[in-house]
């Protein structure tokens, strides 16, 4: 017997307050009234007083609308069915199509037992050389995109999302403006790529509210298809709009802020997303990459700041280009070591070289004479830039690795590259 | 003996229960769920009839009016035998014994003993019958690894018994008697486990003392510039991928120490797995054994819990107090502290406290100051020393040492190596800052030369700096030699490769003859020619260096290694260009 509940005491924000009894702590309920029908979460229990979130805003719900409580969680529907699938944030069809109501499971469970875990072991090629050959991704790693506003951060993710080879594609999108939306769609439709992708889409329009689930329900079934043994890439944008929806929950709830007006669990909410990321010993992985865009290109601002500490490195797209200092890949030590034998010497090498390329440009820049080993630093630096930094570069590991030799070769002699001479005899391009 | 409450009042991790009754603050509470899962809680506060508890699991599902279960025992530990290669959750369940019972997934409410009940450890008595004992005076030992692991006297004695009665040698279970004590005409059985509360310190010792002692890490920047002590108290504060958890791995790895305890604590799972599948696999070169033998890991990564968070660097404060109590030197690593404030600033907030600095609760500090204040090096009843070192790595927000843990931390440690991005950006590992760290410890080495060392990196820095603005033409070339001494300090003695097998761990000896040898070249008269020379000169010496530092000790080619470098330092040394060349 659903019991319903006639009386909101309070409306504040998107948090409504009445008196009822028998409620669990993160029990769903509905609201029905003049605004429509939406869920609602219990997010605090004092005494019989109860604070519910409700999912689509508070606009218009009075207090007369009709509460009921439906007697568990949030849950969600998994099965194959899903994939194809586009969902709101909240886990509404957006697509038209009727809702998925079979084998709800349970979203945002408890956290993995650290010892069923394996160490990430397997790269995952995106032909993009600046990931493949500097920073590797690797599966079960989480790894956030810093950026800011303006740059190609969500057509990287696209990239990303079309190479590499997962069996199963999440896109969590948050707060997202609608042709980025549209945008994200028709990439996956033309790559071919819909039929093993789900979408869980949250635009900015939306209810704020929804932001919060979106990355819950995409890790959730993530996850579920990582028990299965499938090899899941999540991709989540924009985790600053997913930090920005909580502070304005946690503003209402009258949490104390600790900096720049976040609540003091930042770092353990978005961690605990993160943390989904995972490599199971007996079964598939989890791996997240998530867009960060940092408001004034400021590192320190407490959402990338956190964010750096939970992830396994970061890339960072400014100008247009992954900036190879800075981005880092915290794993990349696990597994490249096995592709090439010189893809660690290619990997520091070209590396260092570029950096001593661009302290020429500030000598240059100064008015400081140029020597011929800056003219050789000058000219090596534009080759690179145009054919391995440039984000349409679209080659291979391999390929990639030779066309670093043969900018050097074109550039230096093999002792001024400071790699091993056992290396650069086996791979320095012979002169035609 | 336990009251049942009701829950009043549900807020993230925090519960409310009405109860009439006698409360004891820190008791340990169990929410039960209404499908009678039991949820295990803490008192932290309590208002007349009202107990306010964090909960260490997830509160999703209670409701007001739910049962609570009070307890009168505060949070403990059980210690004994068999901590030792152990993998525990801020509550001391076993991780991998909880894979095997509940599954891939932490689920809330299951609780495992802490210690193997069936496994059987050979028992040599060390007291006997009529003797006197008190709190922890030894009864007896058991081996663990290569340790003689003392069973001791509850620690919860008052005054003084007499052993009644103790078992002969033989194996035993730790649940089994080992000895019977009386007083007053009350007897009690004794076995080998001890109970002891996570938030009050465990040392029964004659007195403390002054660390006198160095602990060697192997990394040369540590032991000769920024030394740590056998118990000291240090602190690794430093921004994100600057690399903390690396040096708390190459600590906990190279440190001659007697057991390692790693709390894990609000940090990465990735981390956490890297150590757990590769220590078993590695072996210490003191005793030929695996690390896991020496090494205690306590867990509680980022998405677990955040009260479990809060209570497990006393979990791990505790088991290494109890270790130094069985005449041991530990080494605790906390990863990172400031995951741990952020729990307490996190319950602060759900208690409506009046907030301190960036929503920090008012006693952040103190609480740091218990927790160092627990390590320490002890003379034991028997005579023995033995000692708790702490280093805790701080990760402040936005790379900022301004903020609140980092200032309060850097009180009360005793050395402090602070990582810097710039030179993790540079790729100069480890990524110490040489002009920032400080260390109150006397190490390895001289201080005096040592300080007299460390006077090129500041000279050098600056001329660097100078030769920012007016280029290198505009640099004398004594400046300049100064500049390139100081980066041959910086290069082939605080770098280390920590990916190489020779020069990861770099032991006393070796530290002493290689700080000899740059100590030479940093006071060599050198003349040049022009700064070509200067710098070709300084190229081959670091890289004569660098072959010295990855070849094996005690090797002929060492040697000859040597004779090299020391041919850059005769007058006529424009010969070794020629051969660097070669």
């Amino acid at each position: 017997m659903r019991k319903y509940y006639n009386r909101i005491d309070r409306i504040a924000g998107n948090v409504a307050t009445l008196k009822a009894t028998n409620v669990a702590y993160e029990e769903l309920a509905e609201i029905e009234g003049k605004a429509g029908k939406s869920f609602a979460q219990v997010i605090r229990v004092d005494g019989d007083n109860v604070s519910l979130q409700i999912f689509s805003g508070s606009r218009g719900v009075s207090t007369g609308d009709r509460v009921s409580f439906l007697g568990s969680s949030m849950r969600f529907s998994f099965s194959e069915n899903l994939f194809g699938r586009i969902f709101t944030g909240g886990g509404e069809p957006r697509d038209g199509r009727t809702p998925l109501t079979d084998n709800l499971v349970m979203v945002g469970g408890p956290a993995v037992n650290p010892a069923v875990r394996l160490m990430p072991h397997r790269m995952i090629p995106t032909n993009i050389p600046m990931i493949d050959v500097f920073n590797t991704l690797v599966e079960g790693q989480k790894l956030p995109i810093f950026s800011i506003p303006g740059e190609p951060y969500n057509e990287l993710l696209a990239r990303i999302a079309l190479q590499a080879e997962a069996d199963v594609i999440i896109l969590g999108g948050m707060g997202l403006k609608y042709d980025e939306y549209l945008y994200f769609k028709n990439r996956l439709e033309e790559g071919g790529a819909m039929s093993r992708s789900i979408l869980f889409i949250h635009t900015a329009s939306d209810p704020v509210v929804e932001c919060l689930q979106t990355p819950d329900i995409a890790l959730t079934v993530a996850e579920k298809f990582a028990v299965q043994g499938k090899r899941v890439l999540v991709l989540l944008t924009d985790m600053t709009s997913f930090a920005n929806a909580m502070k304005e929950i946690a503003i209402t709830m009258e949490q104390i802020p600790s900096n720049r007006g976040f609540p003091g669990d930042l770092y353990s909410q978005l961690a605990a997303r993160y943390e989904k990321a995972v490599v199971f010993e007996d079964a598939g992985s989890v791996t997240i990459m998530a867009v960060t865009t940092m408001p004034g290109d400021d590192v320190t601002h407490p959402v990338p700041d956190n964010t750096g500490y939970i992830t396994e490195g970061q890339f960072y797209v400014k100008n247009g280009v992954i900036e190879p200092f800075g981005s880092l890949s915290r794993l990349k030590q696990l597994v490249n070591g096995k592709t090439r034998d010189d893809h660690r010497a290619i990997m520091d090498g070209c590396i260092q070289l570029y950096a001593k390329c661009r302290e020429t440009r500030e000598k240059r820049a100064m008015g400081f004479e140029m020597s011929p080993w800056d003219h050789k630093l000058l000219k090596y630096g534009e080759a690179f830039e145009s054919r391995i930094m440039d984000l349409s570069v679209n080659i291979p590991l391999f390929d990639a690795l030779n066309m670093c030799w043969s900018i050097l070769a074109e550039c230096f002699e093999p002792r001024e590259t400071g790699i091993r001479s056992n290396l650069t005899e086996k791979y320095w391009p012979k002169k035609a | 003996m336990s009251l049942i409450g009701k829950i009043v009042t549900i807020y993230g991790n925090m519960v409310t229960a009405e109860v009439d009754g006698a409360i004891r603050q820190n008791a340990v509470a169990y929410c039960k769920r209404s499908d009678g899962v039991r949820l295990m809680s803490e008192i932290i506060r309590i208002r007349g009839n009202r107990a306010d508890m964090q909960v260490f699991e997830l509160t999703r599902g209670l409701k007001a009016g739910d049962e609570v279960e009070i307890t009168d025992e505060l949070l403990s530990l059980e210690l004994g035998p068999g901590l030792l290669g152990q993998i525990y959750d801020g509550l001391q369940n076993p991780l991998p014994l909880l894979a095997r019972k509940v599954g891939r997934f932490l689920e809330p409410g299951h609780y495992l003993p802490a210690l193997d009940r069936a496994k059987k450890w050979e028992f040599t008595p060390v007291a006997k019958v009529g003797d006197v004992v008190r709190a922890a005076t030894n009864l007896g030992k058991v081996p663990e690894g290569i340790f003689d692991h003392y069973l001791m006297a509850p620690f919860d004695l008052a005054g003084d018994w007499k052993v009644k009665a103790i078992k002969p040698a033989g194996s035993y279970t730790i649940e089994e008697e080992i000895a019977v004590i009386e007083k007053d005409g009350q007897t009690r059985s004794v076995n080998m486990i001890q109970r002891w509360p996570v938030r009050i310190p465990l040392g029964f010792y004659e007195t403390r003392l002054l660390p006198t002692t160095p602990l060697v890490t192997k990394q040369r920047i540590i032991d000769t510039f920024f030394p740590i002590m056998l118990g000291g108290t240090y602190c690794i504060p430093g921004p994100f991928g600057a690399g903390k958890t690396v040096l708390q791995q190459i600590t906990s790895r190279h440190a001659e120490i007697d057991i390692v305890i790693i709390a894990a604590c609000g940090e990465r799972a990735g981390e956490v797995v890297e150590t757990l599948r590769e220590f078993p696999h590695l072996t210490d070169p003191r005793t030929g054994r695996t690390l896991m033998e020496r090494t205690i890991i306590i867990c509680n990564t980022s998405s677990m819990p955040v009260a479990a968070r809060e209570s497990s660097v006393y979990t791990a404060v505790t088991m290494g107090e109890y270790y130094r109590q069985l005449g041991l030197n530990v080494l605790l690593l906390a990863d990172s502290t400031s995951r741990w404030a952020q729990a307490l600033r996190e319950m602060s907030g759900r208690l409506e406290e009046i907030p301190g600095e960036e929503a920090f609760p008012a006693y952040l500090e103190s609480s740091i100051a218990r927790f160092y204040e627990r390590g320490g090096i002890v003379k034991l009843h028997d005579g023995r020393i033995a000692s708790l070192t702490i280093g805790g790595t701080v990760s402040p927000a936005g790379g900022n040492f301004e903020e609140p843990v980092t200032q309060g931390t850097l009180k009360v440690v005793g050395a402090f190596l602070g990582l810097s991005y710039a030179r993790s950006y540079a790729r100069r590992f480890p990524a110490i800052d040489p002009l920032e760290s400080w260390s109150k410890y006397k190490g390895l080495i001289d201080p005096q030369k040592v300080a007299w060392a460390h006077s090129f990196l500041r000279k050098g820095k600056s001329i660097y700096e100078m030769m920012q603005v007016v280029g290198e033409e505009g640099t004398a070339i004594e400046d300049f030699v100064i500049y390139l001494k100081s980066e041959l300090l910086d290069t082939v003695y605080l770098q280390q490769n920590s990916f190489d097998d020779v020069d990861a761990a770099c032991p006393p000896p070796r530290q002493k003859k290689l700080f000899d040898m740059v100590c030479d070249v940093l006071a060599y008269p050198f003349s040049f020619a022009d700064k070509e020379e200067a710098r070709d000169r300084f190229f081959t010496l670091t890289e004569r260096f660098r072959n010295w530092n990855y070849t094996p000790w005690d090797t002929p080619a060492l040697a000859e290694h040597e004779a090299k470098i020391r041919e850059c330092l005769t007058p006529g040394a424009a010969q070794s260009k020629e051969a660097s060349h070669a």
